[in-house]
């Protein structure tokens, strides 16, 4: 039997999949010929908005190279277009006189930018942002140019005129509204974004009509409605596409917007299909690769003449790649009398979300600044979920696990490279993978815009189940490396490295000097490591740490002394008050650790204030033990059942001074009301009749989490050694940076549990912890004692005016 | 139009720790001044583009620091803010003359 001859008209992202997908179910029955205008292979089109911003290269991108076509003998025309189509005789023309019978033909011209149908648009230096071409031109023109205006300020333009900052030009945004990115975000995330954007640098002109290219026969500037002028020497539009049918028109394939098709990607001509931006289904014409990706899937099993489901439409998601921004949109985004919304807005962390609800499902969503959530999301909308299931999912533990668990296998995971569940699934049960990287390396599953990871993390937590472990995986410290923090603590035992620089030299760091990320971690770990030699590194550490004090937003420090357990007397309160006159302290206030706190101290009295008030540092500013919280207990509270107080002191004094991961916050009450909020501790210390109980892993910070009950004690000394064990242990097991809420999630409360019950390991943790406490002395007296810190660090240079 | 440059002493080499900054007041002017790893002296304007961090506080990097309140990477010779940020300080000329550390400004 002679083999079918397919043609494909657009040798780009759409069509070339759908050929994939149909040499995966009929490998050996096709002779195929592909044309593509450009004189490339396929590539990644996405990612040209990397290469601009300078994240990858134009080689890196191509998606099938040359030998993909040999290999799956396919007829390649590359740099030619096809001119003209006879459906009659089912031939194809090219321009360069070629021509091409075919028994089956995909049309998948993609399309072209929309230029807007202004005066001056043909002059030199006006570009569209679609292909290589593009993309060269515009890296060629800022090495000759200054000013840059990107007319358009939604998705692709917004990552043009970011890839031009980072090309050193200056760049002016022109957007028709008022908002960035009006078709993907409410106003609120809007403007978010356009603050975050302006803070990178970009200059908007919005709600502005542009009206003339303005020049000779180089673009000089713009003119708009209201008369206004701007310069520029190169205009990128990117005010929009229009599907590229003008084939389709000339060969009498009927039209709309787009080539109209209907479910099974076929138009209305015999023999005739149409996949990609190029086509038009029911009514819509898609701009994004995901509903891309599904024609191509529909349409190659209609040509494999297998039955399939019917193509039926996409609900869209969109995400910016731009550097430090999050921004994540899918489905309906705009609110009506009949939607509700659950909306959150956090000001401080910049993070935003409102998701849209209509007859109690979830059909829309929009977030800003955090967007892990948006892949689960957009399954829920794909779902038509209840948003009671959405509630759910938030709260329970496994929410991300058991959601991909119940995803089809057909469902896509990576939008941007078409990736399905059944894909993952199937390298990570055939190649043996463990990690995301490796997922991402096999199947391209978050190669492009990295929007789908947590998704592929929950895949492989819910196909490995036990054996993988979210500690299996393995994330670089910072990008000055590609080694774990596991990987660098274990070169640091086995090579005995005993300085920062020495680890980032022998472990090859692509800087030399490090980063703010890496050096205090690396400071933590070596001296986690070696605490009797290692000489703590100041260079290394965060202003507050090495200067004892918290800095102020005007530059100014707080100094919060010690009061053990939240307990005071006279004498402490008087001198507080005296030095507080003494060195006109603007504000003393009491913390929410149940202590005081002196704020708005000059640097150069530091060292005065701690000598006059001579207590110990309370370490406010520090990466250890903060503050142990107590309720009074049995000595004055009809409650009480243990001293508390007394329990709470004790715990302070012995693991003062000693760096952890994170901060460490404790708290001790003496019965279940809990009025030291002990709750939500790091280690929190709850009395019972005859015994205590302790709980780990709580936070009252920015990730509220309820502790959990390790273990239930007799006596306050059972309770210190325990603790012991267990502030060690975090010490030596933790990322720097991870509280323990996260620690504790991560590593699982059954396995710390294992380690804490052991005797054995217990003596153990507390003799190497007990090692490290020896070695340290309170840093204000330590400061006040050695003329050199208080040269060094305290002391600045006033030269007055006027002096030569 | 005519310039008038001071110079003025500030510190002596020794003075300076490395890979710490130090801040310096001359009249009105508040320099941040560094000394580098490599053992060169430079001096930059102490207040941060982004919100007028204390930069003498930063964690020194190379030639790069690091703002205190933000984190923003900042070029200490050049006075040019890193990506993905954007902006630039003041840099000050420095003179090191038998261990003596001078200031250039212009008046
Ligand atoms: C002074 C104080 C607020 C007060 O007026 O009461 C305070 C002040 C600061 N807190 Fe806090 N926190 C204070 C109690 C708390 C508490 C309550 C507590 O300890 O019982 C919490 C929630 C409990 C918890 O941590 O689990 C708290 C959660 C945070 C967080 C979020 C931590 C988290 O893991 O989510 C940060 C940010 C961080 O550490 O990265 C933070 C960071 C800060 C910093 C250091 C901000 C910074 O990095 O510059 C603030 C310094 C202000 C300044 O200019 O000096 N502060 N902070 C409290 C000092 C307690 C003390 O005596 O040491
Ligand atoms: C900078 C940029 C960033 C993007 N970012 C994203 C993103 O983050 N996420 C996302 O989902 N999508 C993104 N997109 C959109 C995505 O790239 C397109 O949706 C996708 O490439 C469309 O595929 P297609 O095959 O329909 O068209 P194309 O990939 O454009 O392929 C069409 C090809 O056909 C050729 N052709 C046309 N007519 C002829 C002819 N007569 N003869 C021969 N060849 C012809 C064209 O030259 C072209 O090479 C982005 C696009 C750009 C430009
Ligand atoms: S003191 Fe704590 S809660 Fe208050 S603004 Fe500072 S970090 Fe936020
Ligand atoms: S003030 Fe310097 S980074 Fe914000």
């Amino acid at each position: 039997m002679s083999k079918q001859k397919i043609v494909l008209i657009g040798n780009g992202m759409a069509g070339v999949r759908c050929i994939e997908e149909m040499l995966k179910i009929q490998p050996n029955h096709f002779e195929i010929t592909i044309f593509g205008s450009e004189p490339h292979p396929n590539y990644n089109r996405i990612l040209l908005s990397k290469v601009l911003q300078g994240d990858t290269t134009i080689d890196d991108i191509t998606l099938n190279d040359w030998n993909w076509y040999e290999e799956n003998g396919i007829q390649l025309y590359t740099g030619e277009t096809v001119t003209h189509i006879d459906t009659a005789k089912q031939v194809v023309y090219s321009d360069k006189d070629r021509e091409v019978r075919y028994d089956q033909l995909i049309l998948a011209t993609g399309s072209l930018p929309f230029i807007l149908p202004i005066p001056g648009v043909d002059k030199e230096g006006v570009t569209g942002f679609r292909d290589i071409q593009d993309c060269e031109k515009m890296m060629e023109y800022s090495n000759k140019y200054k000013k840059a205006a990107v007319i358009g300020g939604g998705l692709l333009g917004l990552e043009a005129a970011r890839g031009l900052l980072d090309l050193g030009m200056e760049v002016d945004v022109i957007h028709l509204s008022d908002y960035l990115m009006d078709r993907q975000l409410d106003s609120a995330a809007s403007k978010l974004l356009q603050k975050e954007l302006e803070g990178q640098g970009m200059n908007f002109l919005l709600g502005k009509n542009t009206q003339e290219v303005i020049g000779n026969t180089h673009v000089e500037g713009l003119r708009f409605s209201d008369g206004e002028e701007i310069k520029a020497d190169l205009v990128v539009m990117a005010v929009g596409i229009k599907p590229h049918i003008q084939l389709a028109i000339d060969s009498e394939i009927p039209v709309n917007r787009g080539i109209i098709v209907n479910d099974y990607m076929e138009t209305n001509i015999p023999n005739v299909y149409a996949v990609g931006e190029c086509a038009e289904h029911r009514g819509v014409v898609y701009g994004l690769v995901a509903p891309l990706y599904e024609q191509g899937k529909v349409l190659a099993k209609r040509i494999c003449g297998i039955e399939g489901d019917p193509y039926e439409g996409t609900v869209l998601s969109t995400q910016l790649k731009v550097s430090g921004v999050d921004v994540f949109s899918a489905g309906e985004i705009f609110e009506s009398e009949q939607t509700k919304t659950i909306k959150s807005f956090n000001d401080w962390e910049g993070t935003y979300k409102n998701i849209l609800i209509q007859d109690g499902k979830i059909i829309g969503a929009v977030l800003f600044g955090d967007t892990k959530e948006g892949n689960k999301l957009l399954s829920f909308i794909n779902k038509r979920a209840d948003v009671t299931e959405y509630l759910e999912a938030e709260k329970g533990e496994e929410a991300g696990a058991s959601l991909v668990a119940t995803m089809p296998n057909e469902e896509i995971i990576c939008g941007c490279n078409g990736v399905t569940k059944g894909d993952i699934v199937q390298a990570i049960e055939s190649q043996g993978l463990t990690s995301v990287e490796e997922v991402k390396g096999c199947t391209s599953a978050s190669r492009s815009c990295g929007g789908c990871k947590s998704l592929v993390a929950d895949l492989l937590e819910c196909t490995l189940g036990d054996a993988f472990s979210k500690s299996n995986q393995k994330e670089p410290i910072c990008s000055c490396t590609t080694l774990s923090r596991d990987d660098v603590i274990a070169e640091i035992r086995e090579k005995n490295l005993t300085h920062t620089r020495e680890v980032m030299s022998v472990l090859g760091w692509t800087t030399s000097e490090g980063c703010s990320k890496c050096r205090p971690a690396l400071n933590y770990y070596l001296g986690m490591v070696n605490p009797l030699e290692y000489k703590d590194e100041r260079e290394s550490r965060y202003v507050n740490e090495r200067l004892h004090a918290n800095i102020q937003k005007d530059g100014t420090f707080s100094v919060v002394p010690r009061m053990y357990g939240g307990v005071t007397n006279p004498d402490q309160l008087r001198k507080i008050a005296d030095v507080a006159d003494k060195y006109n302290v603007p504000l003393l206030k009491v913390t929410g650790g149940q202590r005081i706190d002196m704020f708005g101290v000059k640097k150069e009295d530091l060292p005065k204030v701690w000598a006059d008030l001579d207590m110990p540092s309370g370490y406010a500013y520090g990466k250890t033990l903060r503050t142990v919280k107590t309720c009074v207990g049995e000595s004055f509270c009809r409650f009480g059942t243990q001293d508390s107080m007394s329990l709470g002191i004790a715990l302070e004094k012995k693991l003062e001074r000693v760096g952890t991961p994170h901060k460490f916050k404790m708290a001790v009450s003496a019965c279940p009301r809990n009025c030291a909020e002990s709750g939500i501790k790091d280690l929190g210390v709850v009395g019972v009749d005859g015994a205590w109980e302790i709980y780990v892993g709580g936070n009252g910070g920015t990730h509220l989490r309820a502790a959990d009950l390790l273990c239930k004690v007799k006596t306050s000394d059972e309770v210190i050694e325990i603790t012991g064990a267990y502030f060690q242990y975090y010490r030596e097991t933790a990322v720097y940076l991870e509280r323990t809420s996260v620690w504790v999630e991560r590593m699982g409360l059954d396995s710390i549990r294992a380690v804490i019950e052991d005797k054995q390991n217990r003596i153990e943790l507390n003799q190497r912890l007990d090692e490290a406490l020896s070695v340290l002395q309170d840093p204000w007296k330590e400061a006040l004692n050695s003329d050199r810190i208080l040269k060094d660090l305290y002391q600045s240079v006033k030269v007055p005016a006027g002096v030569k | 139009m005519e310039k008038t440059l001071q110079r003025i002493k500030v510190a002596t080499v020794s003075e300076l720790p490395k890979d710490l900054g130090k801040t310096v007041r001359v009249g009105s002017h508040e320099i941040a001044l560094f000394h580098l790893v490599n053992g060169k002296i430079r001096a930059i304007e102490n207040r941060c583009p982004h919100k007028g961090g204390v930069l003498a506080e930063g964690m020194v990097s190379g030639e790069h620091v690091f703002c205190p309140m933000h984190d923003w990477k900042i070029n200490v010779c050049d006075g040019e803010v890193q990506k993905p940020d954007r902006g630039c300080v003041n840099t000050f000329k420095v003179e090191i003359e038998n261990e003596d550390v001078y200031i250039v400004l212009d008046k």
